[in-house]
Parts: C-alpha cells; sequence; structure tokens
C-alpha cells in the first residue's frame, strides 16, 4: 500500500494548516533544542577545553584503532554468519526430518538467548572442553551463532517468497533440488533480501561493541577507556565522538540497503519489504 | 551449582528488575513508536522528516550510548530521576525507532481496498488510521512486534551498566564473589533470560501460523 | 556463467575476511627497564619455562586510574604495570617481550587456570574464597575503603556509617561495593561498570558518596580536585595480591623474594613514585608478604 492511499492530496485550505502547522512545529522544536543548549551551555558542557581533547592525534589513532577492530570483528562474523545461514536455511527447507529439524532447534536456541551470555560461554565453557578460543574468536564465534540463526531465517523467508513456477521451471529443465536451490533460488533470494541482510550487519556491527565483556578492545571499549584515561569531564565529547562514527558506518550501511532495495524495486518491479523488525537485537 | 541455590533470593530480586524494565518499557516504546510510524505516513512533510530522523539516528546508534546520553547528559539539562527511569527512558527510546519501523512495515501491508474504502466512507486520516488501518496493521506486526520485545528483554541487561541492579549486574556480581562457579551463576541468568524470551518467541510462532490461515 | 561470478565474489570476500582477521592485534611494547640477564632457574619450573621463551603475559587492569589505565598510545600505565614490568624484568624479560591483557571479572580466574596470562596484576584483593581456585603471591600493597563526596561535603558525611539512607556508588561486583552491602545495608548502593561514571554521577547530583580503595578515590580527586574530596579514615584492608596458577608454590615463591628484592632495594617505592605516589599524600610502607 502506498502512502498516498491514506489522505487525499491536500486543497489550499489544507495545505495552508499544513504549512502553518509545520512552522509551529518547527518553532517549538527550536525552543525546545534552544532551551536545552541553553542549559547545557551553562552547566559548562561546551567549553571548548573539553571538546579539544578531540583533536589530540592519539585519541584520534586509538580511537581509529578501536573502529578497525569493530569492523574487522564485524566483517568476518557477518562472512561466516551468511555462510552458515545459508546451510541453516536450506536444512530447513529440506524434506528430510533429520535435517530440518536440528536446523529448526539451532535458530530457536541462538536467537532466544542473550548475545553477550553466548559470548561469555563461548570464552569461559570451550576451554572448559580443551578448546582454546581468543577473545576475538569467542566474539566472532558468538556474533556468528546468533545472526546465522537470523540469518538463515531472513534467506529462508526469501526463498519462501520466490514464486512457485521457479522451481517447477528448474524441475522441468531436469535439475535436482540442489541444483535448484544452488543455481535457481538461492541467487534470487539473496538478491531479494539484500535490505534486510544489511540491516542484519548493522545490527551485527553494533553488536560487536558486546565484546566489552570478555575485553575485546572494540571501539566502544577503547573510547571507555581513554575516558577513563582522560578523567570524566571529557566523557560527552568522547561518547559523542563514538556516536557520530558508529552513526557514520551503520547510515552508510543503510543508505546501500535502501539504494540496493530501489535497484532491485526497478528491476524486478515489485516490493521488497526488508524484515525491519529482526533487527532490534 | 551451589552459589546459585545460596543466592536464589538474589536473583529473584535481579529477574523482578528486568521484568520490571522490560514491561514498563515495552509499553512505553509501542505507544512511541506508533506515534512515530503514523508521523511517518502523516500528510505533514515536518513529521514525516522528523520521524525519519528519529528512526535513522537512533536505530545506528548503539544502545550503550543511548544508556550514557541518557544517564549523564540528561542530569546536565537539571534532569535529576531514578537510575531506574533513566534506563526506562534508554530502553524506550532506542526501542521505539524498531517498533516504529515494524509497525510502519505493517500499515505497508494492509491491502489498499481498506484505505481507500475508509477514506470513500469520509474518513480523516486520523480516523482512517486509528479505526482501521492500525488496527489492521498491528495484527499482520504482531509477530515481528514480539521480535523486537525479545530483543528489547535481552537488551535490557545494558541496564547493568548503568546502575541498575537486574539480572545481569546480579550475575557480574556474584561470578565476581564466588570466581568457582562463574559458568554455574552465567548459566543462571540464562536460565532467567530464556524463562522470559521462549515463551514469547513460542507466542510470536503461534500467531504467525493464526495470521497465516486468517489471510 | 553467473554462478562463477557469485562464487569468485564470495571467494574474493573469504580472503578478505581471513586475511582482516589475521592482521588484527595489539602491539604493546616498552622501551626496556631493568633486566636480570643472568638470571637461572630450576629444570621444569615456571621461570625457567618463561625465561626460555623470553616473553610474558600478564593480565592487568586497563581502565584503573593509578594502578592499570591503557594510555591514548594503547599501553598500560600504573603501580600494577611497574610491578609486572618488576617481575618480568627478574625473569630476565624485557618490558617490550611483555603482553598485556587486559583482566575484566570474567577472564581473570579463567585465564590464570587456562594459562593464557602468566600471572594477574590488577588491584586483585586477596580472599579466601578467590584463593580456592587461584594462589596468591604478595601483598605488594594495602589499600583500605574510603567514601568520596562532594566538594565542601555538604551532606555532612565523616564515615562509613554516615552512608545511611545516601545514595552511594561503587563498581559493580567489586570489593568495596560487597562491603557496603554486608556491612552498611542501611546505604542505598548504586553500581556502575566503572569509576568514572561514579565520578559524573556524584558532580552531577545523582549519588552522594562514591567508596572504593582511598587510591583509587585518589586518582579521580586528582582528575578534577575542584569538585571531590576525600573524607574521613580508610575503614577496611584491601591487601592486593598477584594471581598465579594453583599449586604453583615455586612460582610463588619466587613472586614473594622478588617483591621482597624490590623493597630492600627501593625499586617498590620507585614504582609506587613514579604512578600512585603522584595523588597518594603520605608514602605507604610495604605490607608484609604472607608465604602462606
Amino acid at each position: 500500500m502506498t502512502e498516498a492511499v491514506l489522505y487525499d492530496a491536500a486543497g489550499p485550505r489544507g495545505r495552508r494548516r499544513i504549512l502553518i502547522g509545520s512552522l509551529a512545529g518547527g518553532l517549538l522544536v527550536v525552543l525546545v533544542v534552544g532551551v536545552a543548549v541553553a542549559r547545557l551551555a551553562a552547566n559548562g558542557v561546551f567549553e571548548a577545553e573539553r571538546w579539544r581533547v578531540l583533536t589530540q592525534g592519539d585519541l584520534q589513532r586509538l580511537l581509529g584503532r578501536g573502529l578497525a577492530a569493530t569492523l574487522r570483528a564485524a566483517l568476518v562474523a557477518m562472512v561466516l554468519a551468511m555462510a552458515v545461514g545459508g546451510l541453516l536455511a536450506v536444512a530447513r527447507l529440506s524434506r528430510g526430518r533429520w535435517l530440518a529439524m536440528p536446523a529448526g532447534a539451532w535458530v530457536e536456541l541462538f536467537r532466544g538467548l542473550p548475545l553477550l551470555l553466548l559470548i561469555l560461554f563461548l570464552f569461559l565453557g570451550l576451554p572448559a572442553v580443551g578448546v582454546t578460543v581468543s577473545t576475538f574468536w569467542a566474539l566472532v564465534a558468538g556474533l556468528t551463532l546468533y545472526n546465522s540463526a537470523v540469518i538463515g531465517e531472513i534467506f529462508r523467508a526469501g526463498i519462501l517468497s520466490l514464486p512457485k513456477g521457479q522451481t517447477e521451471a528448474a524441475y522441468s529443465i531436469g535439475l535436482r533440488r540442489g541444483q535448484s536451490l544452488r543455481l535457481i533460488l538461492i541467487p534470487q533470494a539473496v538478491r531479494r533480501m539484500l535490505p534486510a541482510l544489511i540491516s542484519q550487519a548493522v545490527t551485527l556491527l553494533k553488536d560487536t561493541s558486546l565484546g566489552f565483556v570478555i575485553a575485546y578492545a572494540e571501539l566502544l571499549r577503547t573510547g571507555r577507556n581513554a575516558v577513563e584515561f582522560l578523567g570524566g569531564r571529557y566523557s560527552i565529547p568522547v561518547y559523542v565522538a563514538i556516536a557520530v562514527l558508529y552513526i557514520a558506518v551503520n547510515a552508510s550501511l543503510s543508505f546501500l540497503a535502501r539504494w540496493l532495495d530501489g535497484r532491485t524495486r526497478r528491476r524486478l518491479g515489485r516490493t521488497v519489504q526488508p524484515s525491519v523488525a529482526d533487527e532490534a537485537a | 551449582m551451589d552459589a546459585v541455590l545460596d543466592n536464589l533470593d538474589t536473583f529473584r530480586q535481579g529477574f523482578i528488575t528486568t521484568l520490571a524494565l522490560t514491561v514498563v518499557s515495552t509499553v512505553l516504546a509501542l505507544v512511541l513508536g506508533t506515534l512515530l510510524a503514523a508521523m511517518r505516513v502523516s500528510p505533514v512533510p515536518t513529521l514525516r522528516a522528523a520521524g525519519a530522523t528519529y528512526v535513522e539516528v537512533v536505530r545506528n546508534t548503539p544502545l550503550t550510548l543511548v544508556f550514557f546520553f541518557a544517564v549523564f547528559v540528561l542530569p546536565q539539562l537539571d534532569i535529576r530521576l531514578s537510575f531506574f527511569v533513566f534506563a526506562v527512558i534508554a530502553v524506550t527510546v532506542y526501542h521505539a525507532a524498531f517498533f516504529c519501523e515494524a509497525v510502519r512495515s505493517g500499515i505497508n501491508a494492509v491491502g489498499v481496498g481498506q484505505a481507500e474504502a475508509a477514506r470513500s466512507i469520509g474518513l480523516t486520516f486520523t480516523q482512517s488510521m486509528r479505526l482501521v488501518v492500525l488496527p489492521q496493521a498491528f495484527r499482520t506486526v504482531v509477530p515481528p512486534l514480539i521480535n523486537v520485545v525479545i530483543a528489547l528483554t535481552k537488551n535490557t541487561s545494558i541496564a547493568a551498566a548503568f546502575g541498575v541492579v537486574e539480572l545481569t549486574a546480579v550475575a557480574t556480581r556474584l561470578a565476581n564473589a564466588n570466581s568457582d562457579a562463574v559458568i554455574a551463576i552465567f548459566l543462571g541468568s540464562a536460565v532467567c533470560y530464556l524463562a522470559l524470551t521462549l515463551p514469547s518467541g513460542w507466542l510470536a510462532g503461534r500467531l504467525e501460523r493464526r495470521v497465516a490461515v486468517a489471510r | 556463467m553467473r554462478i562463477g561470478r557469485w562464487m569468485r565474489l564470495a571467494g574474493t570476500v573469504l580472503v578478505l575476511t581471513l586475511a582482516a582477521a589475521a592482521c588484527g592485534g595489539d602491539d604493546e611494547g616498552g622501551d626496556g627497564g631493568q633486566v636480570n640477564e643472568g638470571a637461572s632457574f630450576a629444570e621444569g619450573t615456571t621461570m625457567a619455562r618463561l625465561q626460555q621463551e623470553g616473553a610474558v603475559t600478564i593480565g592487568t587492569k586497563f581502565d584503573q586510574p593509578l594502578f592499570g589505565l591503557k594510555n591514548l598510545e594503547g599501553k598500560p600505565e600504573g603501580f600494577d604495570v611497574e610491578i609486572g614490568k618488576l617481575i618480568a624484568g627478574e625473569l630476565g624479560i624485557a618490558e617490550d617481550k611483555i603482553t598485556w591483557v587486559e583482566s575484566v571479572s570474567a577472564n581473570r580466574e579463567p585465564f590464570i587456570q587456562q594459562d593464557k596470562v602468566d600471572f594477574v596484576v590488577a588491584t586483585y584483593t586477596i580472599n579466601d574464597k578467590r584463593k580456592e581456585v587461584v594462589d596468591f603471591a604478595g601483598p605488594y600493597y594495602e589499600a583500605g575503603q574510603d567514601i568520596m563526596v562532594a566538594k565542601g561535603n555538604p551532606e555532612g558525611i565523616g564515615g562509613p556509617d554516615d552512608l545511611a539512607g545516601k545514595k552511594v556508588c561503587s563498581v559493580t561486583g567489586s570489593t568495596p561495593a560487597e562491603n557496603i552491602r554486608t556491612n552498611y545495608p542501611d546505604a542505598d548502593l548504586t553500581e556502575f561498570d566503572v569509576y568514572s561514571k561514579c565520578a559524573e554521577a556524584l558532580k552531577n547530583g545523582q549519588v552522594q558518596a562514591v567508596t572504593t580503595d582511598n587510591v583509587i578515590l585518589l586518582g579521580l580527586i586528582s582528575q578534577d580536585e575542584e569538585s571531590f574530596e576525600l573524607v574521613g579514615e580508610p575503614f577496611t584492608k584491601e591487601p592486593y595480591g598477584i594471581g598465579v596458577k594453583k599449586g604453583d608454590t615455586e612460582f610463588r615463591n619466587f613472586i614473594n623474594d622478588t617483591l621482597q628484592k624490590a623493597y630492600d632495594d627501593g625499586r617498590w617505592l620507585a614504582a609506587w613514585d613514579a604512578t600512585a605516589g603522584k595523588v597518594a599524600p603520605e608514602k605507604p610502607t610495604p605490607p608484609t608478604i604472607d608465604r602462606y
């Protein structure tokens, strides 16, 4: 349903009302922001000396290293989660119960456990059974387990959303089930689900910050330690800088998602709904 | 396991705090999220822009940072509240963006004919939203909404770092005091979280099937 | 063929990913300190092994001002770090061969048990519960819990008994927080993950006091002398120990001997003066080593 169906195009009076409403609303926002800024300024939040800390080369390099560590963990986990997720989707769609059942259980279990605890278990539990695991790989493994469950469901939804004719056409030219999945269905499902996958990548990237619990030095933890070093009065500038970095990286990913969405829509002529609700974790 | 059994009462208190934080924040975030979704599909361009900006900024910020700004920047505005209330604000503000997107996708999924019919009998935008579109949208989005609720439940654990003694704070504290039983203690808290999230997930699955039949 | 392109793309991504994973890791290092080149140890001991390897891994805090705090270059500094370097030096290991690992409550004991660190120096209070899992050398310092309030002490807090009904801040699960919880249950305890947040909350008036070991409070005050002050006398004893693997008595004895040597020749005091001594008003006396 397009949004325009919800209301008539405004007439002259309606347009005037909207304009007045917008101006009044805008004024209210400006007023609230103004009061907030004035209060913050009165409390010394905007003192130049506090913000100058961000110009320090050392701090910039430190945050840069933190960002690199965040991106590294996110990238590796995303690739692995895609691979495992793909296998899970195929397994859940297979006709053999002995494949579909364990895959279903995998999804339910890893989707329901808090990621923080999952990371902790891998980090503390694996060595107990004789597998040594570094901080990096414990974090990546935790992110992979959780996101493979979510991504597997995205793939499955994508494959199920394809018209039945695709499978039938594949069978009719003599492809076996595995071949039709690999050659016909999965490539289409991936393209169709790209926006949802990229949204999940945003979530995954933010979730790397849970590495703090096992002391993985990603962006947020690095920044937090820098605040301990610099002193609490610099916490607001440092955290604002970190927020800007996260928003910049994630917004460019979201932008990519929208652009791909638009492209797919033009090419395929139909809407692809990213499953936004899955992103919150 | 003794470390868990000896501290069942502490666990219970943490569990109750997590539950309270989850329930209060879910209700508030759902209201705020629905409001934002309505803004994003409204005829007023400023409202649409405001809603979109909110979602874009909040969704791309890690929850820990949202917490930080709630707990340490709001007091700079001379807003003084308890840490529990700050936690509710942070969790609400963050998840409202996700509720908004879930509801909006639900609104987009309501049949075109429904809105057209509502308008053709003379309902205004507010009326058609309230009486026709939203009730149907909510039915479609119940499963994704529950997914957000599950995520919210798990995300309340961030409050542990910001002065709220909930499940994760309890687990951290007990783990520190009982170095011999770290795994058992975290296992205990995992069970508590699963007790909250698994029934929700099960409910989501059932509703999903029911909605599928209804269509 | 289309699938070929997809596979090639996937392959490229995989290779890049593995490359990204491989080239991680922070480089720690220093500029060399006092290194005991001629040390010799009995076969089969931890000391001999470390000397042979020429490298050591030490667990410490990365977020504890004055004791173990990562500076902006990414190197940890503080009293704990100096003690760590001192012990490494006695093993014939230079500063740049030390790998520092961040010690948090989730990894402290597991890392010792799994040999991921050779020892832990991390404002680690010796207590009986912990002794069941790890062994402690030292103590190398004895702190005491104290209270920090806003400048001018508007609430008139003179000691822990005055905390009843007041909001008191400390770090989740820390020994001082547990002490308040058990011995001063009337105090309204608020817990954060780091002390700087407690300091901010005190400054914002969200809590009325911050409590932890006196030296840590001194570190916070040194960062903002106009806002905070210390009240009263320390009301507990917190002996900081060095955690080693349970049962490695030879290594524990070696560390104890090293500490004693450092007490006697002034290196211990020099380490103090260079770090926590900058803000502590009086010089500490080395605590008696507990050779249990």
